[in-house]
């Protein structure tokens, strides 16, 4: 266990580590400049120049100056005690109810993640157990719903919207939808692998029953799927969150993740952006940890825990 | 499983004795002919299958694969159609006998749903069928008793041997009373020593039971072991080559299988298997 979690650690470090290094070239430039603006004497000393020098050159050239890459107020690529400090001052930091909260922004994006995510996961079992009792569905839904995850969903995602609103449905609906629309394709796939995983001498020993479709259906195709869609929903829930945030960019929204990468993208505000980057890989890290605890908590009642 | 005299007990009280006379047929065949449409053309698995298994018989069915066997096994239990000849389980068709709860059927692998536990997976059979809760109550706990598997009501597949699991597939099978008793292979990929316990185990049981039991093996000491008639079949097409009445008494201890009259049947049916061969 210590082991294990001092190898963690120790990765952990070392991308950490990469991060400060890379932020270093990345970021000399305007630190450079900003320098020479307090009076430092920078080589080579025409700013012209220095655009044409590479990030690595520069810094080898004027390493007193490093360090000033850590503290930019918009960095090309904030480091990380930059972007802990941001997540920390918008989430304990300030009121929940304020704009700038990213747990404000979070909850915005998370209810329409777990709307989506149900809608997603209902549509995606029905659809599962229509196409493994009905040769016609199993023909003709399969195709289309592989080929609606070839389309892009920035392609899609504002279509939805706008047709959406020709009906009058704005806001969590819309973003809803979007985020179902990438949900219900991992809990088809995975439920219809999983309703047809019981073998042969399963399905011929409720024959000998004679078991109704419906009895074999609660009694073995069910419980015998749970596995494949617990892992289906894993993906699906990750694939939720990403749904609900690109569905706020083609909106203009206010609120949400998504609104906060796009406000921040259109202001330059680097730092704002990694830290709803950040608290979106939180967010779907905490998401799919959930499923995968109901999973250990429902398939150990089974007795199918591993 | 049982005592000597436990069982001597149950054949006085009405238990069917293996050494009396089959009257009553439980399972007859005329001319079965059954092809398969495969993509390389029809296969012919059984072609003029004839046979009359009494009821309380203890048959086997021994041959290579392809031979047919389970084949035959499975069109009794309706889970495959003849596509010629009269087929009658009980002076039913196949599909009649099995709405009638004419059969159980153990399959090679046991099959326990691996999220309900032992007593669950027993008690499945008895849901279906729409059994009170009292009465798969009682019958769950009936049937673990005959295979050895009281105490393990609550414990799940997972946590029991490939010999217990096969033992609570069995009771699966024996839980709604059904007369015949169909076995595809039950012991096939259990070790010997675990085999030969289970064969014995099984022996008792039909003794106790009477019930008529069609067991599908590839082992001849096996089918020697525990036959009243061992039905001898051979591939392409798959038929029946010999059918063998057993000498040997209801009595068989393990021993046995060291006595003459055991090596002679033995001897009997690896030739009727040879012949088979020789014919291609």
């Amino acid at each position: 266990m210590i082991r294990n979690a001092l190898a963690v650690l120790t990765v952990v470090a070392g991308l950490v580590a990469l991060w400060y290094f890379a932020a270093m070239p990345m970021n000399i430039h305007t630190a450079l400049t900003e320098a020479e603006r307090a009076g430092a004497v920078i080589d080579p000393p025409s700013a012209a120049e220095r655009r044409d020098l590479g990030g690595v050159g520069l810094l080898l050239r004027n390493p007193e100056h490093a360090l000033a890459t850590f503290g930019q107020e918009r960095p090309r690529l904030p480091v990380p005690h930059q972007v802990v400090e941001e997540l920390w001052k918008t989430t304990v930091g300030v009121r929940v109810t304020s704009k700038r909260s990213l747990v404000n922004h979070g909850w915005v994006t998370l209810s329409a993640t777990l709307l989506g995510f149900g809608i997603g996961t209902l549509a995606g079992i029905a659809l599962a157990v229509g196409i493994v009792h009905n040769r016609a569905m199993d023909m003709s839904v399969m195709p289309w719903a592989i080929a609606s995850q070839t389309i892009p969903i920035l392609a899609i995602a504002p279509m939805i919207i706008v047709v959406l609103n020709s009906v009058g449905l704005q806001g969590l609906i819309p973003k809803a939808m979007i985020s179902a629309y990438l949900s219900f394709f991992p809990v088809v796939v995975g439920m219809v692998a999983g309703l047809r995983s019981p073998d042969t001498s399963q399905i011929d020993l409720m024959h000998t029953y004679s078991a109704s479709p419906s009895q074999t259906f609660w009694k073995l195709r069910l419980p015998a799927s749970l596995p494949f869609l617990f892992a289906s929903l894993k993906v699906g829930v990750a694939a939720s969150l990403i749904g609900a945030i690109v569905g706020e960019l083609p909106t203009g929204a206010v609120e949400g993740l998504g609104a906060r990468l796009l406000a921040g993208s259109y202001y330059g505000q680097t730092i704002q952006i990694w830290s709803a980057l950040f608290g979106a890989a939180i967010l779907a890290a905490a998401l799919v940890a959930i499923v995968g605890l109901v999973e250990r908590l429902m398939l150990g009642r089974m007795g199918m825990a591993r | 499983m049982l005592s000597q005299d436990e069982i001597d007990g149950f054949a006085e009280e009405g238990g069917v004795s293996p050494a009396a006379p089959a009257r009553e047929v439980a399972i007859s065949a005329r001319d079965v002919s059954l092809v398969f449409q495969t993509g390389d053309g029809p296969v012919q698995a059984l072609k003029d299958v004839t046979l009359e298994i009494g009821k309380g018989e203890f048959v086997s069915f021994i041959g290579p694969s392809g031979c047919g066997k389970t084949t035959f096994l499975r069109a009794v239990a309706a889970l495959e159609h003849p596509t010629s000849g009269q087929l009658l389980v009980n002076g039913m068709t196949p599909d009649a006998a099995r709405q009638a709860r004419a059969y159980g059927y153990v399959f090679q692998a046991a099959g326990l749903y691996p999220w309900r536990t032992i007593a669950k997976n027993v008690s499945l059979p008895l849901e279906i069928m729409g059994f009170s809760k009292e009465e798969q109550a009682s019958r769950v706990a009936r049937v673990l008793e005959m295979v050895e598997l009281t105490g393990f009501e609550k414990k799940f597949p997972w946590q029991l041997s490939g010999g217990m699991q096969q033992r609570a597939s069995i009771a699966r099978a024996l839980a709604f009373d059904a007369d015949i008793l169909l076995m595809d292979e039950p012991f096939g990929a259990l070790d010997e020593i675990v085999r030969d316990r289970l064969n014995e185990q099984l022996l008792a049981l039909w003794r106790r039971t009477g019930k008529t039991i069609g067991f599908v093996t590839h082992s001849i000491p096996e089918a020697v072991f525990l036959s009243t008639k061992i039905v001898v079949m051979s591939p392409r097409p798959g038929r029946i080559t010999d059918v063998i009445d057993s000498p040997l008494p209801p009595e068989r201890p393990l021993e046995i299988r060291d006595s003459p009259e055991f090596i002679e049947v033995a001897h009997r049916v690896r030739e009727g298997l040879r012949a088979g061969h020789l014919d291609e």
